[in-house]
């Protein structure tokens, strides 16, 4: 037997020594992923919240849950080129697949319940790259936070006795988030329209686009429709999916088409601030056309596998100081990652 | 097989390289899946490129790992401990090899650009598939886990060789000694 290299006191405060590295570490690795401070907001959170309004539907989006698959192309006029290096704003043709839909997590809804509709887009670059944009039918955010945007989640879910939001929490929270009036009165005086075809289409956040010398512009995007705008028709109002509808008739007709449409930020302008819109007498670039030539039903089409998160950006097109842009990726990361595993049980899994 | 009391220099350096990453790039991991603060963005970029370099490293050293020297274990341990740190040690280059592959590929079967920053884009290495997505995503997060746990056990396994035993295991990797 060897003799003992310490006494039982030494080697009890030597062994304590060597269980603090790795607990600290795993007290560290803890409070990272947010187990340690359940105040904080997390994607999951954002998430749940969604799914709690929207009701669960396995295999869907948590938000923006009906939609529609559609293909097509870009084509660039070569006139953002100047601002951006990206090569989807060279001179040419760039395959474009997207998805139109509408707000709120369920797929089932009646397409009138939703005043606001979406495009999302997935630009696929010769080189690799990827531009991925989700855009919405609005002129701003009606929030300037993340926290507002949880806020007001809680704010407008049913209250459980009565079935209905309670109008107290919205108050509460108007109070807290007064930015949120603009966004009121441009809904209430807004006048939805009658097709995915007609809606102009906004970035919303602001983005930067980086040119060859490496100079940065902080700029928005919209898809300006060459369709002209009507009101829903007595008709379409007895029509759940009358969109759906309206498109394939549309498109049975011809291809559909958008003027990518870039305003460029005075030095006045904001990048941090989607609750506020840029006043209208800033320049304004054509970049191209967006042509939309083939709906696919959503399930089966090419666009239900894809994550549409905005901070998928190709070299010359880069995030803003925007703080909604990091929480809409990792949202969108945390919904596919869950609706990705659910399809894959749905089908029966072949792996 | 030539008897040495330390691993080759330059494994020693790779060691504490990787020993560095992997933490750094585990704690990267998780923050970045659950904040939706701007942090999220910023180690998004961070994680991929970080992730190649660990994934070329552990090739480097598992490649050094069989072209040098190792020093053996002492004989003054038991056979169950040996074996614990082979098993574990093997694991680690399972796991340090496969985790970056998986992060990749998850990456692929979803459909997203393996960018590692400005024009630098690695092509994919599985099809686009999302039943191959619903099972890799959540196998980067086990192996993550599992990668981390067995790197706190090597850990504690290296610091009472260092504090309690000294029978020179843990000099073996931090000496600055040099054989040859």
């Amino acid at each position: 037997m060897r003799k003992p290299l310490f006494t039982t006191r030494q080697l009890i405060a030597r062994l304590a020594l060597i269980a603090a590295a790795p607990v600290a570490l795993i007290m560290l690795f803890l409070w990272g992923g947010g187990w340690l401070d359940p105040q904080r907001l997390t994607a999951g959170k954002l998430v749940s919240v969604l799914q709690q309004a929207g009701g669960e539907h396995p295999g869907y989006r948590r938000n923006h849950a009906k939609g529609v698959c559609v293909t097509g192309r870009f084509i660039s006029n070569g006139n953002a080129s100047e601002l951006s290096r990206a090569s989807v704003f060279a001179l040419g043709e760039t395959p474009v697949t997207g998805r139109f839909a509408i707000a709120g997590g369920n797929p089932m809804a009646p397409d009138y319940a939703a005043p606001v509709r979406s495009l999302a887009l997935e630009f696929k670059q010769a080189d690799g790259a990827q531009w991925r944009t989700g855009m919405n039918a609005m002129p701003f955010f009606p929030v300037a936070s993340v926290e507002g945007f949880y806020e007001l989640q809680v704010a407008t879910l049913p209250d459980p006795a009565t079935g209905k939001p309670n109008p107290k929490k919205l108050e509460s929270f108007v109070r807290k988030h007064p930015e949120i009036n603009q966004f009121f009165a441009w809904a209430k005086q807004n006048v939805p329209s009658s097709s995915w075809a007609s809606d102009r289409y906004n970035s919303l956040n602001a983005f930067r686009f980086v040119d060859d010398a490496d100079n940065d512009h902080l700029v928005r995007w919209s898809m300006v429709p060459h369709a002209e705008f009507q009101p829903i028709s007595e008709q379409q109002k007895n029509d759940v999916d009358f969109l759906q509808n309206d498109l394939e008739q549309r498109l049975s007709q011809g291809p559909l088409k958008w003027d990518l449409v870039v305003t460029v930020a005075s030095a006045q302008d904001s990048g941090r601030d989607a609750s506020k819109a840029w006043p209208a007498n800033r320049q304004t670039i054509n970049a191209g056309t967006l042509v939309l030539t083939e709906a696919i039903e959503q399930k089966h089409g090419p666009c239900n596998d894809i994550n549409y998160d905005p901070l998928i950006l190709p070299d010359g097109i880069a995030s803003s100081d925007d703080p909604l842009l990091s929480a809409r990726s990792a949202a969108y990361a945390k919904s596919y990652n869950l609706r990705t595993r659910e399809q894959s049980r749905q089908a029966g899994a072949r792996l | 097989m030539k008897q040495v009391a330390y691993f080759h220099p330059v494994l020693r350096c790779v060691h504490w390289l990787m020993a560095t990453a992997i933490l750094i790039m585990l704690f990267i991991g998780v923050v970045m899946v659950s904040t939706v603060s701007s942090l999220h963005h910023l180690l998004i970029a961070i994680h991929k490129p970080l992730g190649i370099m660990i994934l070329v490293l552990v090739i480097v050293r598992l490649w050094l790992r069989f072209v040098t020297d190792t020093p053996p274990l002492p004989d003054s341990l038991p056979g169950w401990q040996r074996a614990m740190a082979h098993l574990s040690h093997w694991a680690l280059y399972a796991m340090m090899l496969a985790q970056p592959l998986i992060g990749w590929a998850m990456l692929s079967a979803a459909g997203y650009p393996a960018a590692l920053g400005g024009t630098l884009i690695l092509p994919p290495i599985a099809p686009v598939d999302n039943d191959w997505y619903a099972i890799l995503r959540p196998l980067h997060s086990v192996v993550a886990l599992a990668l981390f746990f067995t790197v706190m056990l090597h850990l504690a396994a290296a610091l009472f060789h260092a504090l309690v035993l000294r029978d020179g295991v843990f000099e073996s990797m931090t000496g600055s000694g040099d054989d040859d």
